[in-house]
This record gives structure tokens, C-alpha cells and sequence, in this order.
């Protein structure tokens, strides 16, 4: 009886919990079977990409389980004598060759390089076609339908592997490799970086050297040379980057944005985590309510925002309209201070956010702003929590003030919260451009765009791409040496790569 | 005499306490606090009265919270569709497809980070802090900088409009940051808890799997969540990647509501804030291991 009250016991809360998403479920049935005509949804197409999905993560996995094997093999596995070397070799050879050829043949499918036509050029393309041979024997034969060649074959090759991996396992013995298994860890995150940020970066440094455009429909017809490189940087310097805007103008701009952003990030979150960093009633409800910038996903924030900037019905204007009316009717009714609050009301009024250059640049700036104190108040606060109380206990003792304290005890203490977080703020402000892009598209006549959004534009709407490429590289250039300079003056990051 | 004796000491107490913060003080910082709360509360509620907002008075000049004729139409119309106007609501379209996309982004990414941060945390082997360093600088490279080869490659594969795509263009900035991050946690676990468990015969990946893993559950948590935030409201690679009204993701989604012939402010406000519910309610719930995962990713490096 015991025995059995205690299953019961064991398992009530999962059978509650799938009980409760049961009934869950019916009740949304419920609610919405009237409704399903007008829903775009419906479970085939639920079904249709849980499949797509599924395949790709297990193509991924089924990629990685061999390249881990093959390592594997390398690091941990010796074959005994000299003919077993001999086969081993060969075979993990031959694999790595077609690798290799793979690799190449991507290359070429995607327009890094382009082999020449020749015998060359079929022996890098022999496993592909290899493999496109398989997909139409297979069809060929009637043993698959003609749909799932492709995933057919991928599973006869993986049983084909599989049964070298096998042969080469029962061959060979155990053997001690120290940092073996580390390479092994490392090697699924290297090849994912490997192929979507190095091969992304080469392709980048090659089109920087090219004339494509939409003209040269992107690189299929494009030339590449020095001098189409060199016409490029010629552009970018002294021509216009997206379409009127000059790069000294724009680059100007970004400082601008990214030295106003941070220091208000880092002044204003300061200042609210010193405020919260206090025994006192109510902390918790007012941490909730300060994340909410953070909170929320920054396009719907830049949406509201972008509302609340509008001409007539925007807060903004609204409450300016408000002040100017006040002061308006100051003015008439104290006849003392009449001159200063008809002033008042003459200068302070609604602004046009949208059309003058300088208030559309305080939009984003006050929009940005407002998405990005918490994040700054939640580190630093959570910097301020690990200080040790000793510290101002005995400052305190000494007899020091406040700000002394602040000075000589926060601040050094802070530094390791600090740097990273400012060296990241200032990358991430200065590549950062969703809420001017959300908010003003960049205008009144590129007025407010910032190097990064320019380069979007020139990419995107002008599809100017060998330029594009060549400006992402200088942006890249200037990130890189003010970070190099940071950290030489700060001495940061050195006990993280230790 | 005696009453203003007490005004003295009123004045005093409340200026001049002597253990801890005055009245005066503690009032002020209050004070303080509830007007930053309100600056950064007030826009988000903005968006939840244009959402309540009948069609014809959407816009006003009104500042009231709940507005007159506060309705729930535009909900409706966002949940339901329009069937009278022959319109179809693609609202839980999008939503599943921003869903499919991110999470299958977010387990890739915390996989491969999981298990490399393990070994930048405990190996020492060649290429360690070359590869730490490598991890930090590619966070220097601009957002579109990567887009523009991302894009012509996805291009040439057959790729452009199709979620594996998008899920291709997301993978890239994840990466790498939670590696960092990850690693910043393990290397606040104690080393003897393995050197123990290899003693009495645990092998490397046993204790990897038994003992670090589950201890650092939390921050793998924390991980998936951030780049889960990173790519659920992602806009400007979305737009770049997806031009089929069928793949959009909520953020291209709701997007259209504002670029249509008429602007429906209204339904765009509305669709905002039932997504911004779920999410806010769970960053706000996971807030405080939030600041942990970030402090010691980002500070102990």
C-alpha cells in the first residue's frame, strides 16, 4: 500500500502536468475551431517544418559524428604494424582527399575561386559528381522513389563510412594522446566558425577586389583585380557611400553616436545600480520595472518609439505643445516675468523629428539611449554586489566621505566589470543600427545614418557589393585598431585568454 | 519653546539621521527611482493603449492610459483574422516560424559552445589563446559585414528564402559569444571535483558529461536564452534573407502591418503586445540568473 502510494506520489505531478496540457490543449481547440478559416496556420505546415528542420539538424549532426570519428581515430587509435599502417593511412588518406576536394568544389560552386575548365576541374568535382552518379542509380534502379535520392544515398555513403570506421576500430589499438581529446571538443565549434565566418570574411576580402554590382549580376560576371580594389577605397574616401553621404561626414556621425550612447549608458546605468545597490523596501519592484527597455524586443520598442516621435500625435510634441501653452498662458497672466515666459513659449514648442537633420539624430540618440541603461545598470550591479562590505567598513572607520569612497574603492573594483563591458558597448553601438533603421531609415537625406547602416544601404538598396565589401573591411580596420589601443591602454581581456 | 524645539529635531532627524540613510535621503532616492520607472515603463504602455484604441480614434492627441471606447477589435483581428474582409491572420504563422528558426539556432549554438568552452576551459593545448582571442574579435566584425558573403553564398545555394538559410545566417553570431560565456562559468567550477572523480576512474568525457554539465545547467540555460532573445527579434538579416510572405518571422511580420496601404497602427500594436507578454514575462522571470550568466561570462572571462 505504502509502496504504491509512494509511485503514485512519484508520478502524479508528470501525469498533472501532461493532464493539464491536455486539457490546455482542448480549451484552445475550443476557443479557436470557430475562428480556423481566418488562422494561416494548420498543422501540415507545422509538420512540413519540423520535417525540413529535422533533416538539416541531422544532416549537421551525421557531418560532425564523422569528421569526430575520423579525428578520433587519428589522435586515439595506432595501428599495430607495418601493413595495418599501411591500409589505415590510406584509407583516412583518401578520405581526407575527398575532403579536401569538397571543400574546393564548394569553393567553386560559390564563386570564391574559379577553376578553369580542364582535367583539373573534374578530378576536384569527382565526388560530387560521384555522388550525383549514386542519386541516379539508385533512381535508375527503381530502389528509391525519385524524391529521396538524395537522402537515400546520404544514408548508403554514411553506412559505407561507418564500415571503414569498423575495419580501421578492430585494427588498431589504444593509444594515449594528452590534448587530443581537447582538439576533439574543439573541432565541431571550428568547423561551424570555420565555414560561417572565415569562408564569409575570405569572400569578403575577394570582393572587395571586384566590380560587383547588380550590373555583373553579383559575381557571376564581376572582374576582380588591384585596380578595381584600389577604385573602391577611391569611392569610399572621397565619393558617395550610399548615395549623397560622404565617408569623413558618416564616420564623424557613428563617433558621435557611439561616444554620446556609451558615456549615457555607463553614466545613467551607474547611476541607477548605485541607487538600487541599497537595503531598502520595493528594490525588486523597481528592478522589474527598469529591465523593461531591455525587456522587450527592440523592434517593437523602435516601433513605439517611432510612433511617439511623430509630428502631431507623438508624445514628444504633444507634451512640448503642452509646455508652450502653459508658458503662453504664464506670460499673460503674470504680468512680472512676461518678457521670460513669452520667451519661453516663442522657443520651446513642437519639433518636426522627422524632417530637420538635428532632431531626427536626438530621436535615435534618445531611443537608444532609453533601449540601452539597463543592460548597462544589471552588470554594473551586479559588479557593485561583489564587492566586499569590509571595504567601506573600514573606510569608513577612516573617516572617509562618500565620494572618496565612490572613487577609491567603487571604481577601481568595478574595473573588471568595466572594461569588458564598454569595450563591447562601444563595438556593439557602433555596429548597431536596427533602431535607426526602425526609426528613421537613415534620413532626412542620410542625415542620420551611421557608417554601418550606410554600408546596409549600399549593399541592399543600391547592391553596389564589391564596394560594400571593401567598406565593411575598413569598418572592420577601425574596430579593430580602437580595440588593439583599448585594451594596450587598459590591460583587459590578458587573465581571461590565460 | 518646546514646540519648536521638536521642529528642530524633526529637521534634524530628517536630514541628519545618524545610523544609515536619513528620511530625507531615502525619500529622495525613491523619488528618483519611481521617475525612472516611469521612463522606462511609459513608452511600453503607450503601445498598449494605441492597441485598445478604436480604428477612429487611432490617432489623437489624447495621453489617457485606457482610452475612451477602449476596445479589444484589434486583438480579435490580429488573433482571428478578418472574414468578412476575406483576410487571413498569418500572426501565429509568423510566430512559429520566428519559433522554428531561433530554436533550432539557439540548440545548435549552445551544442557546439557547450562542448568547445569545456576545453578552452580545462586544456591547455596549442592555439588556446589564440582561439580565445579569434572568439573576441569576431565580435568586431559588423552585423552586415558578414551579411553581404552570407548572402551570395546563400545565393548560390539555393538557400535565399528558405529557413535553413536564415537559421545559417544566425548560427554565425551566436557562436562565438557563448563560448566566452560558457567558459567564463566552468572556469568558476572547481577543478578538484574532477581531479576526484578521475581518481577514482571516471574517464575525461564522464566527467564532463556527470559532473560539469549538471552543475552547469544554469548557465546553459542562461546561454540558450540569450541567443534565443539575440535572433527572436532580429530584423534586419531577416529582411535581408526571407522575401516570401510565408517564411516572414514576427519581426518582418508586424512590419507590414505598418507598411500597408493604410498604416494599422492599431493591429500593429496589438500583435506587439501579445508577443511582448510571453517574452518580457520570461526574461523578467529568468532576470536574475540573467545577471549572474552575464557577470560571469562577461567579467571573469
Amino acid at each position: 500500500m505504502g509502496e504504491k502510494l509512494g509511485a503514485l506520489r512519484k508520478y502524479l505531478p508528470t501525469a498533472l502536468w501532461i493532464g493539464g496540457l491536455i486539457v490546455l490543449y482542448l480549451i484552445l481547440r475550443a476557443l479557436f475551431a470557430p475562428h480556423a478559416g481566418g488562422i494561416n496556420l494548420n498543422s501540415k505546415m507545422i509538420l512540413a517544418r519540423i520535417r525540413e528542420v529535422s533533416l538539416f539538424l541531422g544532416a549537421i549532426a551525421a557531418v560532425m559524428i564523422v569528421i569526430e570519428v575520423y579525428f578520433y581515430q587519428i589522435f586515439f587509435r595506432c595501428p599495430p604494424h607495418t601493413l595495418t599502417t599501411v591500409i589505415v593511412r590510406f584509407i583516412q588518406g583518401i578520405l581526407g582527399l575527398i575532403t579536401i576536394l569538397l571543400i574546393i568544389a564548394f569553393f567553386d560552386l560559390t564563386d570564391l575561386i574559379r577553376l578553369p575548365e580542364g582535367p583539373f576541374k573534374n578530378f576536384v568535382l569527382l565526388p560530387v559528381n560521384g555522388f550525383a552518379a549514386l542519386q541516379k542509380f539508385l533512381v535508375a534502379t527503381k530502389l528509391v522513389a525519385a524524391g529521396q535520392a538524395s537522402v537515400a544515398s546520404a544514408v548508403l555513403l554514411l553506412l559505407v563510412l561507418g564500415l571503414l570506421f569498423f575495419l580501421i576500430q578492430r585494427i588498431t589499438e589504444p593509444r594515449v594522446s594528452r590534448s587530443g581529446l581537447a582538439y576533439l571538443l574543439v573541432i565541431p565549434a571550428l568547423v561551424g566558425v570555420l565555414f560561417l565566418i572565415i569562408y564569409p570574411f575570405l569572400f569578403e576580402i575577394k570582393l572587395a577586389f571586384s566590380n560587383a554590382s547588380l550590373g555583373t549580376q553579383a559575381t557571376k560576371n564581376a572582374s576582380y583585380g588591384l585596380q578595381y580594389g584600389w577604385q573602391n577605397l577611391v569611392t569610399l574616401f572621397t565619393g558617395n557611400v550610399a548615395k549623397d553621404a560622404k565617408f569623413f561626414e558618416v564616420l564623424g556621425r557613428t563617433v558621435l553616436w557611439t561616444v554620446i550612447n556609451v558615456t549615457f549608458h555607463v553614466t545613467g546605468g551607474m547611476v541607477l545600480a548605485l541607487l538600487l545597490h541599497r537595503p531598502m523596501k520595493l528594490q525588486g519592484f523597481y528592478r522589474t520595472l527598469l529591465v523593461f527597455p531591455w525587456a522587450i524586443p527592440t523592434t517593437i520598442a523602435a516601433m513605439a518609439l517611432r510612433n511617439e516621435f511623430d509630428l502631431r500625435y507623438g508624445f514628444f510634441n504633444i507634451m512640448l505643445n503642452n509646455i508652450q501653452n502653459f508658458f503662453a498662458g504664464l506670460s499673460t497672466k503674470v504680468a512680472l516675468l512676461s518678457p521670460v515666459f513669452s520667451w519661453l513659449a516663442e522657443n520651446i514648442g513642437p519639433v518636426s523629428w522627422k524632417q530637420d537633420p538635428f532632431w531626427a539624430f536626438v530621436s535615435i540618440l534618445i531611443s537608444n539611449i532609453w533601449l540601452g541603461i539597463p543592460f548597462m545598470a544589471v552588470i554594473i550591479l551586479g559588479g557593485l554586489q561583489s564587492i566586499s562590505h569590509e571595504y567601506y567598513e573600514a573606510a569608513e572607520m577612516d573617516g572617509a566621505s562618500k565620494w572618496q569612497m565612490f572613487r577609491n574603492i567603487t571604481l577601481p573594483l568595478l574595473r573588471p566589470v568595466l572594461t569588458p563591458a564598454v569595450i563591447l558597448g562601444v563595438i556593439w553601438t557602433f555596429n548597431k543600427f536596427d533602431v535607426i533603421w526602425l526609426i528613421t531609415q537613415g534620413g532626412p537625406q542620410e542625415k542620420t545614418d551611421i557608417l554601418v547602416s550606410s554600408m546596409y544601404k549600399a549593399a541592399f538598396q543600391f547592391y553596389r557589393y564589391g564596394f560594400t565589401a571593401m567598406f565593411a573591411l575598413v569598418i572592420f580596420v577601425i574596430l579593430l585598431g580602437f580595440t588593439i589601443v583599448y585594451l594596450r591602454v587598459t590591460g583587459g581581456l590578458k587573465s581571461a585568454t590565460e | 519653546m518646546k514646540k519648536q524645539n521638536a521642529l528642530v529635531r524633526f529637521y534634524r532627524w530628517f536630514f541628519f539621521r545618524a545610523r544609515g540613510d536619513s528620511p530625507f535621503k531615502r525619500l529622495l532616492i525613491h523619488l528618483l527611482l519611481i521617475i525612472a520607472c516611469a521612463i522606462s515603463v511609459y513608452p511600453v504602455l503607450r503601445v498598449v493603449t494605441i492597441s485598445l484604441r478604436p480604428n477612429d480614434t487611432l490617432l489623437t492627441t489624447s495621453l489617457r492610459i485606457i482610452p475612451e471606447n477602449a476596445t479589444l477589435d484589434n486583438y480579435r483581428e490580429v488573433i482571428f483574422g478578418a472574414p468578412e474582409k476575406n483576410r487571413k491572420s498569418d500572426f501565429f504563422l509568423w510566430l512559429w516560424n520566428s519559433f522554428s528558426v531561433v530554436m533550432v539556432t539557439s540548440l545548435i549554438s549552445v551544442a557546439l559552445a557547450a562542448v568547445s568552452a569545456y576545453a578552452f576551459s580545462r586544456f591547455r593545448f596549442r592555439g588556446r589563446s589564440a582561439g580565445l582571442v579569434f572568439l573576441f574579435t569576431t565580435q568586431m566584425i559588423p552585423a552586415g559585414m558578414l551579411l553581404l558573403p552570407l548572402y551570395i553564398m546563400l545565393a548560390k545555394l539555393k538557400m535565399i528564402n528558405s529557413s535553413l538559410g536564415l537559421i545559417i545566417a544566425y548560427s554565425v553570431s551566436s557562436v562565438p559569444l557563448t563560448i566566452w560565456m560558457l567558459k567564463g562559468y566552468y572556469d568558476t567550477i572547481p577543478v578538484d571535483l574532477e581531479e576526484a572523480a578521475l581518481i577514482d576512474g571516471a574517464s575525461r568525457m564522464m566527467t564532463f558529461t556527470r559532473i560539469i554539465l549538471p552543475l552547469s545547467s544554469p548557465s546553459l540555460a542562461i546561454a540558450f536564452l540569450f541567443s534565443f532573445m539575440g535572433g527572436w527579434s532580429e530584423y534586419l538579416v531577416a529582411r535581408v534573407v526571407l522575401q516570401k510572405n510565408e517564411l516572414f518571422t514576427w519581426p518582418l511580420g508586424i512590419w507590414t502591418y505598418a507598411q500597408q496601404f493604410t498604416v494599422s497602427w492599431g493591429k500593429f500594436a496589438a500583435a506587439s503586445v501579445l508577443i511582448a507578454i510571453p517574452v518580457m514575462a520570461l526574461f523578467l522571470y529568468s532576470s536574475k540568473w540573467l545577471i549572474s550568466g552575464l557577470t560571469l561570462g562577461s567579467v571573469k572571462g
